[in-house]
């Protein structure tokens, strides 16, 4: 057993997933390999099926059909040990109203038995020492934002999956982001995988694109591979794929 | 890492969950200040005794006044009273009639002339609920046969205009007042509150809690994490029952010093009792809040379940005044039991023995709904 784990080179595998509601074919077969250290971007427009898929990695979806692995193992029978070691962050939650950021990390830190220091090293690293009385109601988006990736980041995840982290944010707001997980890349075990709608995002932050349409993916590969002189950025890319752009609203900056 | 229960969850739960209610003013209100309002109201509306002050119309039939229509001393029905006496006419209720009764309080009933329309608009009101027409030689009483308290003051009057004293029929030698601590009205009303005040409590603490937590994915977020699903439960529920604990604890405070409320019974049997119903209410609450995230609906189903408790369960009165086939339904109900039990310990001195089996039905009721909850339970 141990020789397979050691042996398996990729920590998330995702084998042909198909997953649908009523009458809404949200992901269809979508096959997927995540080496360990590598950052990746699922990229799309609204409704693509990216939380979706990355809920179904997170455990928190099943899938109608297919197979998904993390460290080569299933959902199913590891739930307990995986759990441990994944942070994630869905594309919306909420906390408890009145709750300060300090007492919500120090909440989520005892679900995985960790300490104080633990609570104000996140503090630290998400830039929230200001913040850290305030009860989280009160926090602007930015800061909350913050405030889930310092949730996700708690446990030192081996995983970590971001569902839109910087949805919403002003420009300054979103690099602040940026700039934390930058850090995150000088460890060689932890490995990503954030969806967005933001080709810069996708183009800073991650070392291989996955570019998802209507529950499919239409193209990956890394940034220098996807692009060429007819496709200058990823939006061409999306636009001579689809013929629409990938993002309706275009607020690019 | 696998171990059954991870104190420290509990414990981050807990104290999360805590400061979540106090935290919220709005929740000190209604848990402690409204059920002591309650009790004040309630207590001393029934056991201060008071003046009875009651409104009463009179006509005159046209053909039995003449010339001396503004005169309104002349109304021929009051003569029969003797002394009256009278405000001016610019009142309503101008005639004073005032029967002093030092066992149950002075009686007072306030006579004004008007016209049947106008009886019958103050009568609607509530402003009266006997309306005399005077006859020259004899009255005529119209009142609800069904409105007890006009049939009293159609006695009262009735034995007065026959110039017989009240106050010495009901005299001080044949009318006994139990006003002894323990049956009075707010004997019966604390221990109906204190277990109001646990299913409300419950109710809308545990299941609008859950609800507005998986309305706002927090339930889901939660639950991504090796926290354990059942300290999430074991953390809501406690947290309620201390608080509940706190807020039945004010109450009684409160009422031993103003009302002199006390418990005869085993106080053991309080708290097993006590703990019995808190599980009965919490067990429901999981239930109906097992799958929805819309507060309204949640809204909608705490109501569904509390308010025809709170009438049907003889909080402020006693059941026995519904039809008799719907007594025994009623008696199962989970607040009546809570409610009967905690009125035997109260009351009538009830221990471990009386209270036995209601609180096993009320384990047993809240053990099945938990239970069925659960198997039903929305997490993500
Ligand atoms: N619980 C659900 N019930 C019904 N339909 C759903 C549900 N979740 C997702 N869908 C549908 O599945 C499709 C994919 O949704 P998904 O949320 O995965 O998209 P997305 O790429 O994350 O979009 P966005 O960028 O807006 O977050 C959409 O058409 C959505 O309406
Ligand atoms: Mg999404």
């Amino acid at each position: 057993m141990l020789i397979l784990i050691f042996m398996n080179k990729f920590v998330i595998e995702v084998k042909n997933v198909f997953k649908s509601f009523k009458d809404v074919e949200a992901v269809r077969g979508i096959d997927l390999n995540i080496p360990e250290g590598q950052f990746v971007a699922v990229l799309g427009p609204n409704g693509a099926g990216k939380t979706t898929l990355v809920e179904m990695i997170e455990g928190i979806q099943k899938p109608d059909r297919g197979e998904i692995l993390l460290f080569g193992k299933t959902w199913k029978d590891n739930e307990t040990e995986l759990r441990q070691l994944i942070g994630i962050s869905l594309q919306e939650t909420r906390f408890i109203d009145k709750l300060t950021v300090y007492e919500t990390l120090r909440l989520f830190a005892s679900f995985f038995d960790l300490k104080r220091d633990r609570v104000c090293e996140i503090i630290e690293l998400t830039g929230l020492e200001e913040k850290q009385k305030a009860y989280t109601v009160n926090l602007s988006g930015g800061q909350r934002q913050r405030l889930a990736l310092g949730l996700a980041l708690l446990n030192e995840p081996r995983i970590l999956l971001l569902d839109e982290p910087t949805t919403g944010l002003d420009p300054t707001a979103r690099r602040e982001v940026w700039a934390i997980l930058n850090k995150l890349k000088e460890k060689p075990d932890a490995s990503m995988i954030l969806t967005t709608h933001y080709m810069e995002e996708a183009e800073q932050l991650c070392d291989q694109i996955i570019i998802v349409d209507q529950g499919r993916i239409l193209k990956s590969g890394r940034l220098d591979e996807l692009l060429d002189a007819n496709n200058k950025n990823l939006d061409d890319l999306f636009i001579s794929l689809t013929g629409r752009h990938l993002n309706e609203q275009t607020d690019q900056d | 890492m696998n171990k059954l229960i991870r104190i420290n969850q509990i414990r981050f739960l807990f104290l999360a969950l805590f400061k979540e209610i106090i935290r919220e003013p709005g929740v000190l209100f209604w848990g402690i200040g409204f059920p002591i309002l309650m009790s004040v109201g309630l207590g001393l509306a029934f056991t201060q005794k008071t003046d009875t002050v009651r409104k009463v119309a009179v006509i005159i039939e046209s053909h039995t006044i003449q010339n001396d229509e503004l005169k309104m001393e002349t109304i021929s029905f009051l003569d029969q009273f003797g002394k009256i006496d009278s405000k001016g006419s610019e009142n309503l209720f101008p005639y004073k009639l005032t029967v002093n009764d030092s066992v149950l309080g002075k009686n007072i009933f306030m006579f004004g002339r008007m016209a049947w329309s106008d009886a019958i608009i103050n009568l609607k009101r509530g402003n009266i609920n006997l309306i005399i027409i005077d006859k020259k030689n004899r009255a005529e009483y119209h009142f609800d046969p069904l409105n007890p308290d006009a049939q009293l003051c159609y006695l009262k009057l009735k034995k007065l205009s026959t110039h017989e004293d009240l106050s010495a029929i009901e005299n001080e030698s044949e009318i006994k007042p139990l006003t002894v601590n323990g049956m009075r009205y707010i004997d019966f009303l604390v221990p109906g509150l204190i277990a109001m005040g646990v299913m409300m409590a419950c109710m809308w603490g545990i299941s609008y809690g859950i609800i507005e937590k998986r309305g706002k994915k927090l339930l889901r977020r939660m639950v991504a994490t090796p926290m354990k699903r059942s300290h999430f439960l074991i953390a809501l529920i406690g947290v309620r029952l201390s608080m509940n604990i706190l807020e039945s604890l004010i109450l009684f405070i409160f009422t031993y010093f103003v009302f002199g409320i006390s418990i005869l019974g085993s106080l053991l049997a309080l708290i097993v009792l006590f703990i019995a119903g808190n599980i009965s209410f919490a067990g429901i609450a999981v239930f109906i809040s097992a799958r929805t995230s819309n507060t309204e609906i949640g809204n909608g189903l705490i109501n569904a379940i509390v308010m025809p408790m709170m009438i049907l369960s003889g909080i402020f009165f006693s059941y026995h005044n519904f039809p008799d086939w719907s007594i025994p339904i009623l008696q199962i109900l989970p607040l009546t039991m809570f409610a009967g039990g905690l009125r035997s310990i109260f009351l009538e001195g009830g221990g471990i023995k009386q209270i036995a089996l209601p609180t096993l039905i009320l384990i047993t009721i809240g053990g099945v709904f938990f239970g069925v909850g659960l198997k039903f339970f929305k997490w993500h």
